[in-house]
């Protein structure tokens, strides 16, 4: 693994008394692609503030290359940001927009012509050197914010939800291209977003945060598979959270049932939260299933259907090309890897149960937008 | 009702603009009884140029406005920037306190600067003559920052916090991203500031006649001194070419405004 850059020692941070952030310990990668992940207000981007020098933490410290950089102003340090809503300077056209970060360092002429050009070449914007910014499309927009922060070649560019603005389908394509310009460059990109989809197909490492805390950080498929509590269950993905009882290594215990699982290390008889992934979930005939349970509703998904299934009062969330009509009795069978188990946390019994799901609910989380200082 | 509308209007437009007929018209009147026009002339124009006194007086008005609204436009800029960056309750309080003097009577703001500049020149400096051009020019900065402040604040307001900061983040200094970016747009305020702050300081006559010394004498001082002889038409033709310039700085000013607006739609199509 490639070398350490930056270090977040304890930080913690406070406006007017609330803890934004409370005791973050984190390090980042040379090379890196890592994301920061949480809902609003969970204090991804105050860390990301903090490491860009707009803010100083209450206490802790930051490290970059081993030196504490908490009293460096933002224009002395080698990091650059693409913020949120772009913040390109109105009042000079692309290249003049590009060229201020070398301008302001005094380089020759030739040396900013020259740098400018390529990196309008890396974020395929050749030929838009003088359009003015406000005749430019979100997308491009958002290119020039990446060529004006990349141009001065910084050993870390953090990025403010860059996506955000952006529809749906400029979105997927950004992400591809800030992957492909992020290996290309070979620098460190921090990433802020509260979209676990974007995080999860980017990124190398993902950390989830919450309540101003760090919830996981490892892989995106551990992130996923291996989720540490309740709240990284559900918010990566959808997922079934069942009270459970761990009775022995690789044998659990939930509605009533003993299950085969692969998980180890806990005490016996530890109360423990089951999470069940919906689309592991294979229906079976009644009679062969280990549960048997009644649909009480469908919906088309394109890819799926997302159906809900009652189990003793218990509703699940199952994601199968498998139809179902509503009122049918079906049996599921769950293998040992469909299983994963998670100690109890202070998220215990608040996802993970789709009672109350109705078809909006996708519609509902993607408009939570965020807004945070 | 629409027509009633029309008619107000019209009558509205006769009173505002009457009296400046008046002037334009005696000022190319060949006799000096304004009640009767004896035929057309540029004589009161040539005569105007001709007369040096009249000219000092024109220049002294121009040097008082042009320096008075640049020290003014510069300190009042600087000042908006810091109370922009004060928490919110503490920039009401300052707004409050620099809108005021606006709303002050001109002769309460001019007596009391008068009191204040001869208490400190002659008490505290020991000047026999404390009225001076250099207390003339203070009271002029001092009626003119706000003004300017009230300006340049609403484009402070609107513009995007985050541009100071990516400046900063491409390597400004907080002082360097003031010039580079704040400054740039926060422009057409910072202009209309000074135009506003111009065309105040060029036509005071209650605050400056408190003030001012008898080195330096403004062009309105020094015709209210007129007025108690009878009006020579020349006056008329310095009035008209003042109402003039005043025009021509107000529709600059709102060209300003119009072009801004505009950028600013263009804006939110992108």
């Amino acid at each position: 693994m490639s070398k350490e850059l930056i270090r977040l020692q304890d930080l913690v941070m406070e406006f007017n008394g609330e803890r934004i952030l409370d005791g973050i310990n984190l390090y980042f990668n040379d090379h890196e692609f890592l994301t920061l992940l949480g809902p609003s207000g969970c204090g991804k981007t105050t860390t990301l503030r903090i490491i860009g020098g707009f803010l100083t933490p209450t206490s802790g410290r930051v490290l970059f290359d081993g030196k504490c950089i908490n009293d460096v102003p933002p224009y002395e340090r080698q990091i650059n940001t693409v913020f949120q809503r772009y913040a390109l300077f109105p009042h000079l056209d692309v290249y003049d927009n590009i060229a201020f970060g070398l301008k302001v360092a005094k380089l020759p002429k030739a040396e900013v012509h020259e740098r400018v050009h390529q990196i309008l070449e890396v974020v395929g914007l050749q030929g838009f050197e003088h359009r003015k910014i406000d005749s430019l499309s979100g997308g491009q927009q958002q290119r020039v914010a990446i060529a004006r922060a990349l141009v001065n070649r910084p050993k870390v560019l953090l990025l403010d939800e860059p996506l955000a603005a952006l529809d749906l389908r400029l979105r997927k394509d950004m992400q591809n291209e800030l992957k492909r310009i992020q290996q290309a460059m070979g620098i460190t990109f921090i990433y802020v977003t509260h979209d676990q989809e974007e995080a999860l197909s980017m990124s190398d490492t993902v950390v989830v945060m919450d309540k101003g805390r760090i919830q996981q950080i490892g892989k995106p498929e551990d992130i996923y598979n291996e989720p540490k509590n309740a709240f990284v269950a559900d918010f990566i993905g959808e997922s079934n959270i069942l009270d459970g009882v761990m009775l022995a290594d690789y044998k659990v215990k939930f509605f009533g049932r003993t299950f085969k699982c692969l998980d180890a290390g806990f005490e016996p008889n530890e109360p423990v939260d089951v999470v069940i992934r919906p689309e592991d979930i294979d229906f079976v005939a009644p009679e062969e299933g280990h549960l048997v349970g009644t649909v009480t509703a469908v919906t088309f998904k394109g890819l799926n259907y997302d159906i809900i299934v009652d189990f003793k009062g218990f509703k699940w969330l199952i994601q199968t090309t498998d139809f179902q009509p509503v009122g049918a009795s079906v049996g599921i069978r769950l293998n040992p890897e469909d299983i994963h188990i998670m100690h109890k946390s202070e998220y215990s019994g608040m996802f993970g149960d789709y009672s109350s799901y109705s078809a909006e609910y996708d519609e509902l989380t993607e408009d939570a937008g965020d807004e945070e200082e | 009702m629409k027509k009633a509308n029309r008619i107000i209007t019209l009558l509205i437009f006769v009173f505002l603009y009457a009296p400046m007929a008046v002037l334009i018209i005696a000022s190319f009147n060949v006799g000096k009884d304004i009640t009767q026009f004896e035929g057309f002339t540029f004589q009161q124009y040539a005569e105007v140029f001709r007369d040096r006194s009249l000219l000092t007086l024109l220049g002294n008005s121009l040097i008082i406005s042009v320096l008075a609204s640049g020290i003014a436009t510069a300190f009042g800029t600087v000042a908006a920037v810091g109370i922009q960056g004060l928490n919110p309750r503490m920039r009401r309080t300052v707004m409050s306190l620099t809108n005021i003097p606006m709303t002050n009577p001109d002769i309460v703001t001019g007596i009391s600067l008068s009191l204040l500049f001869v208490f400190v020149g002659s008490k505290l400096l020991g000047q026999r003559d404390s009225l001076t051009f250099w207390t003339l020019l203070i009271a002029h900065i001092t009626f003119n920052l706000p003004y300017v402040i009230l300006n340049v604040m609403p484009k402070l307001k609107q513009m995007d916090r985050s541009l100071v900061e990516a400046a900063m983040d491409l390597g400004c200094t907080p002082l360097q991203s003031f010039f580079k970016v704040t400054l740039p747009e926060i422009m057409p305020g910072v202009l209309s500031g000074a135009i506003m702050a111009f065309t105040m300081s060029l036509d005071d006559f209650v605050i400056s006649y408190f003030v001012t010394g008898l080195d330096f004498i403004t062009l309105p001082v020094e015709i209210y001194n007129y007025t108690k002889k009878q009006l020579q038409p020349k006056i008329y033709a310095m009035f008209t070419m003042l109402f003039l310039l005043i025009l021509v700085l107000m529709v600059i000013m709102n060209l300003l405004q119009l072009r801004q607006d505009k950028a600013k739609n263009g804006h939110r199509r992108g």
